[in-house]
């Protein structure tokens, strides 16, 4: 497949839409963001838990209070990053090369040791999809997918680290659990008031997981068709370049990855085009912030990085 | 007061000094409290209460808040209104995934098991930053 099929992911995230909405259009409600407290003791009603008392004091703490996605868990993160990264796999195929697949890794994960957050509920783990398209998916939690197309635009090992380390600064950052809305995560709460110490059963289970399900589109939306704030893309390349420095490697790749990048993105295109500001502009923010003694890159990189992707 | 602090990933690893690249002495699971002895950039010693093990943990494998992972009705009650503790094992967890995959048959998750079942040895990782002339971090 060439590209993010995204037709399918439309209609599948139309689908989670529909179904919260025809399912409870309470949940309609709290997807358009008003009257959360309202909605919410509505909702923790319509479970049949919480008797109307009940109900009107957790909707009372819920609008005093708002649920963020800080509320969120590191497992539940774990949970929402594997959904993340099945979406992302009903789209594209993994590409199989074991000695490709296994340099990625050890690049990916000696890097992530060099960034602010070394540490995810499940850990990071790194997959090159095999598609000519140039993009990057970092799901929630350390799941993290990189397309041929990508690797392509490195002519380094060194430029590799800088594209999986930009990826890994949106996990320290969590930036995709951060496109969560916030009144998913009040609702959720509410469902787990209502639920008490008790094993989720009926209803509960179905309204959390169709919030669950539009939690997971919300991040995949961002990931796959909007992007990222221009602020959040910087942040993940300020925090590529240090976790560079950190580990070694030459952070002005990111510049020189970017570079080539630019001569093969398409204008319009369904890729990093769409979802990234153009390389130019990030590599006017970047150039400032990078160190004025460059690392060098030994032979002996070299060469590996071109024995793993030579046939990238 | 001793700090104490929870353990926020699935298997924490007690290491010998501040260094992915120590020798580890332990393990400790998710949501066990460990009690704070010292920190050192990014790194806290930790002694794991009722048992012998002491060791450097990552700052980012531990919460400051504390993970109940057998909860009672007023630990959950607590945990929705005020975010003061956090529950192992409810919100979005297993039952949920499994909930959700039965509604999305054609979603195959086992390429996401096998993805996070491999993961480079620390020593494999460790003679690939030498032979690269690479520094892991301390």
């Amino acid at each position: 497949m060439l590209h993010f099929s995204r037709r399918n992911f439309m209609a599948w995230s139309g689908k989670a839409f529909l179904s919260a909405a025809c399912a409870s259009p309470l949940l309609a409600g709290l997807l358009s963001g008003c009257k959360t407290g309202d909605v919410v003791g509505e909702l923790g009603r319509a479970t049949g838990v919480l008797d109307d008392e009940q109900a009107r004091s957790v909707a009372r703490v819920a609008t005093a209070l708002g649920r963020s996605f800080e509320d969120i868990t590191p497992e539940q993160e774990f949970y929402i990053g594997r959904t993340v990264g099945a979406t992302i796999l009903g789209s594209y195929s993994p590409y199989t090369d074991p000695k490709a697949t296994s340099y990625v890794n050890l690049v990916g994960t000696l890097v992530s040791l060099s960034s602010d957050m070394p540490e995810t509920f499940g850990g990071y783990h790194f997959m090159i999809l095999d598609s000519d398209e140039i993009n990057a998916f970092a799901a929630p939690g350390g799941l993290i997918f990189v397309t041929r197309g990508m690797l392509r635009c490195c002519t380094t090992e060194d430029a590799v680290a800088a594209v999986l380390a930009h990826e890994i600064g949106h996990i320290q950052h969590q930036h995709g659990i951060q496109t969560i809305q916030r009144a998913r995560v009040t609702s959720a709460f509410t469902i787990l008031a209502a639920e008490g110490a008790r094993t989720l059963g009926g209803r509960d289970l179905v309204q959390l997981t169709e919030i669950f399900e539009e939690s997971v589109s919300d991040v995949i939306n961002t990931l796959a068709v909007n992007g990222y704030s221009r602020n959040a893309e910087r942040e993940a390349d300020r925090a590529a370049v240090m976790i560079l420095d950190r580990a070694g490697y030459d952070s002005a790749a990111l510049v020189s990855m970017l570079e080539v990048m630019e001569t093969k993105l398409t204008p319009g295109g369904l890729d990093f085009a769409r979802t990234h500001p153009a390389p130019a502009s990030r590599i006017r923010d970047i150039r400032p912030i990078l160190p004025l003694v460059r690392a060098s890159n030994p032979a002996l990189r070299q060469e590996r990085f071109l024995a793993a992707l030579h046939r990238i | 007061m001793a700090q104490m602090m929870s353990v926020q990933i699935q298997t924490g690893q007690l290491r010998s000094s501040p260094s992915f690249l120590a020798r580890i002495v332990g393990e400790v699971a998710y949501a066990r409290q460990v009690q704070v002895l010292e920190e050192r950039t990014g790194w806290m010693r930790v002694a794991v209460p009722g048992s012998e093990l002491i060791g450097w943990m990552h700052e980012s494998a531990l919460s400051r808040r504390r993970i109940v992972l057998q909860a009672g009705d007023a630990d959950v009650e607590r945990a929705a209104t005020t975010g003061e503790i956090a529950l192992a094992g409810k919100g979005f967890n297993e039952q949920v995934e499994r909930e959700f995959r039965s509604r999305n048959p054609d979603l195959d998750f086992r390429k996401i098991d096998q993805m996070q079942a491999s993961r480079p040895t620390m020593a494999q990782v460790h003679q690939f930053a030498l032979e690269g002339r690479l520094r892991l971090a301390e």
